[in-house]
């Protein structure tokens, strides 16, 4: 029976509550939508707000790598140590992983230096290269193109030491013919190669031949042995910094060296970004409040009679500030419900333009954002709820 | 026998150098009809509202049921105002957003508990069982009047109080409701009504006059 009586009771309060938002639409949707538009953009800045640093990592990491892997004393890397480093690192924060074996051929008789690598992977690494013609094995430095005067499709021909070997320099007692005998002998490999791009990028590489490191290995007579290891890792300072560490400890063959330079550029953009979101979040959850709480004061103030009609029919006080809350309560829950998914609309646009990415909808902000708008809401409303102890419904009701 | 059900004692309400109300003497019994009759600013509003506990009295004492009500909190007298008065208003004070039967549950719902049932009884006891779920809007002003009663009788009341309750009525509509109050009046509600009106008032079984917030004629009908 208790029970019953205060169903009932419930009821009535939810019967009033929104019978006076749905049958005063014109009232309803000016306030949801003040709420609205705040929502909208709170939540399409704080779902900015924790994207950025994953946008804006990935953004950095077209700079080039920001971590750069030495193996310890003479040694090689090898690919075991290799790829215990990529499950180290986790596969989801390798943006690139790029190894280099660097190897001296000779073209004709001038010493050069191939690189070899995984081009897939470098092409990640390094995406302001400019490359005429096109990724590929293999590609030749702007600089090595000049000097040999070869363009793309043109061949050439590589020649060098295998490894182990020894190398027998060409000897002048000897014709062309022998030394040519000699370099051609089983110690010795030599290869031709069509030019697939020629790479230009301002620094060393242009110095380079680059050619896939698997091939390169074959050519030499030996398995993966790499010099270095580029990696592109999305990570501010402190993670790299942190990751260095790890590495170091687990895996003793490796020497880390993260890129200084880069990841401080990085982090001090990526710190000023945040500062400003978090500037205009806090702005416009003040404008949201300001906004809510004019709102409701309008609403008390033109609805006076009503309020004191309540008073006059016995409502105590908290009674009646209790159904204005929940009035607060339920604008809060349909802007707030508004603002999520235009909010995301809004962070989607932003990232499509500014960052060219999608950004995935994070299902944490609905209740979140709703929590954070009825509590905006009912905060902003109880100055001005509390005017209905100001009024007198002696004063209010009575007759002209 | 009926008993005295309310009672004011040298009542006086003062604002500053203002005597609303100037040593007041009244008493009023169960089931009782009375009018409360006089010129703009005589005093009748400040009495009405001393009743029905919206006001104080500066000196005096106001005995309801029973109870000394004249130094009560504002909180007591919200509570007290539930329990005994049922109150009608010159401009009916219906809640727009809500139709009539909802407005007779409103005082229902400040009271005890909600009932639709008895709601829409009392409704059709002012004739108006057809318009139960009609908006204020869209009833006349008589009708409105009567939802405005039906919500002050939801409660059952120990006093009814109307201040000018067909002031905003037309000769018909006046007509219906104070034929209302005849036939409450007849199943023993007290009834305490602020008018200009010499029909609404010569109907009541009791009234006095006000000026100058003393009552200068107290007659029986």
């Amino acid at each position: 029976m208790v029970n019953k009586r205060r169903g009932s009771r419930k009821r009535m309060y939810m019967k009033m509550v929104s019978s006076s938002l749905i049958r005063r639409a014109s009232r309803l949707i000016i306030a949801v939508l003040a709420i609205a538009i705040g929502a909208t953009i709170l939540s399409g800045l704080v779902t900015i707000y924790y994207d950025i640093p994953e946008q804006l990592g990935r953004e950095f990491r077209s700079y080039g790598a920001n971590l750069i892997i030495l193996p310890r004393g003479e040694s090689k890397i090898t690919r075991e140590v290799m790829n215990s480093l990529r499950s180290l690192i986790g596969t989801g924060k390798i943006v690139g992983m790029t190894p280099y074996r660097y190897q001296t051929v000779k073209i004709n008789e001038q010493p050069y230096i191939i690189a070899g690598t995984d081009l897939s992977q470098a092409e990640k690494n390094s995406p302001f290269w400019y490359i005429e013609g096109e990724w590929g094995n293999v590609m030749i430095g702007r600089e090595i193109a000049d000097t040999l005067n070869l363009r793309v499709g043109d061949t050439f021909t590589v020649q060098g030491v295998k490894y182990g070997e020894q190398a027998e320099a060409s000897r002048q007692d000897l014709s062309a013919e022998e030394n040519q005998r000699r370099d051609s002998a089983r110690q010795n490999f030599a290869r031709k190669f069509t030019v697939k791009g020629i790479v230009t990028t301002g620094g060393a590489e242009e110095g380079f031949i680059f050619a896939d490191i698997d091939e390169l290995d074959k050519l030499i007579g030996d398995t993966f042995r790499a010099d270095v290891i580029e990696c592109s890792i999305v990570a501010d300072a402190d993670e790299l910094s942190a990751l260095c560490s790890r590495i170091e400890n687990e895996i003793p063959e490796l020497q880390p060296r993260a890129v200084r330079r880069l990841t401080q550029s990085q982090d001090i953009v990526l710190g000023k970004l945040k500062a400003l979101v978090l500037i205009v979040t806090v702005v416009v959850l003040i404008i949201t409040m300001i906004s809510v709480y004019t709102t409701m004061t309008a609403m008390v103030a033109e609805r006076r009679r009503e309020i004191a009609l309540k008073k006059a029919l016995g409502a105590e006080n908290k009674l009646v500030i209790s159904e204005l809350l929940g009035e607060g309560v339920l604008l809060g829950l349909l802007g707030g419900t508004a603002g999520v998914f235009l909010g995301f609309e809004f962070a989607q646009r932003v990232s499509l333009n500014v960052f060219g990415r999608a950004i995935n909808f994070q299902w944490s902000l609905i209740p979140v954002t709703i929590a954070v708008f009825i509590a905006i809401t009912v905060l902003a409303s109880i100055i001005p709820v509390h005017k209905v102890m100001e009024i007198h419904p002696a004063i209010v009701l009575k007759g002209e | 026998m009926s008993s005295k059900i309310l009672e004011l004692k040298n009542v006086s309400k003062i604002y500053g150098n203002l005597k609303a109300l100037a040593d007041i003497n009244l008493s009023v019994n169960s089931g009782d009809w009375l009018s409360i009759m006089g010129p703009s600013g005589s005093g009748k509003t400040t009495m009405i509202n001393i009743i029905g506990c919206m006001d104080t009295p500066s000196i005096g004492s106001v005995i309801l049921d029973g109870v000394d009500i004249s130094k009560e909190s504002a909180a007591n007298l919200t509570r007290i105002r539930r329990d005994k008065i049922g109150l009608i208003f010159q401009q009916f004070h219906l809640i727009s957003y809500l139709t009539a039967v909802e407005n007779v549950m409103v005082a229902q719902y400040y009271h005890s508990m909600p009932d639709e049932e008895e709601a829409l009884e009392a409704l059709a006891k002012v004739g108006l069982a057809d318009r139960a779920n009609h908006l204020p809007a869209q009833l006349s002003g008589g009708e409105q009047q009567r939802v405005c009663i039906a919500r002050a009788l939801i409660n059952s009341p120990q006093i009814l109080l109307g201040d000018e309750p067909t002031g905003n009525l037309d000769e018909y509509n006046e007509g219906i409701v104070v034929d209302i109050f005849r036939k409450l009046h007849d199943e023993g509600v007290t009834i305490i009504i602020v008018t200009h009106d010499p029909e609404v008032g010569d109907a009541a079984q009791r009234k006095i006059i006000l000026e100058h917030g003393r009552v200068i004629l107290q007659s029986k009908i």
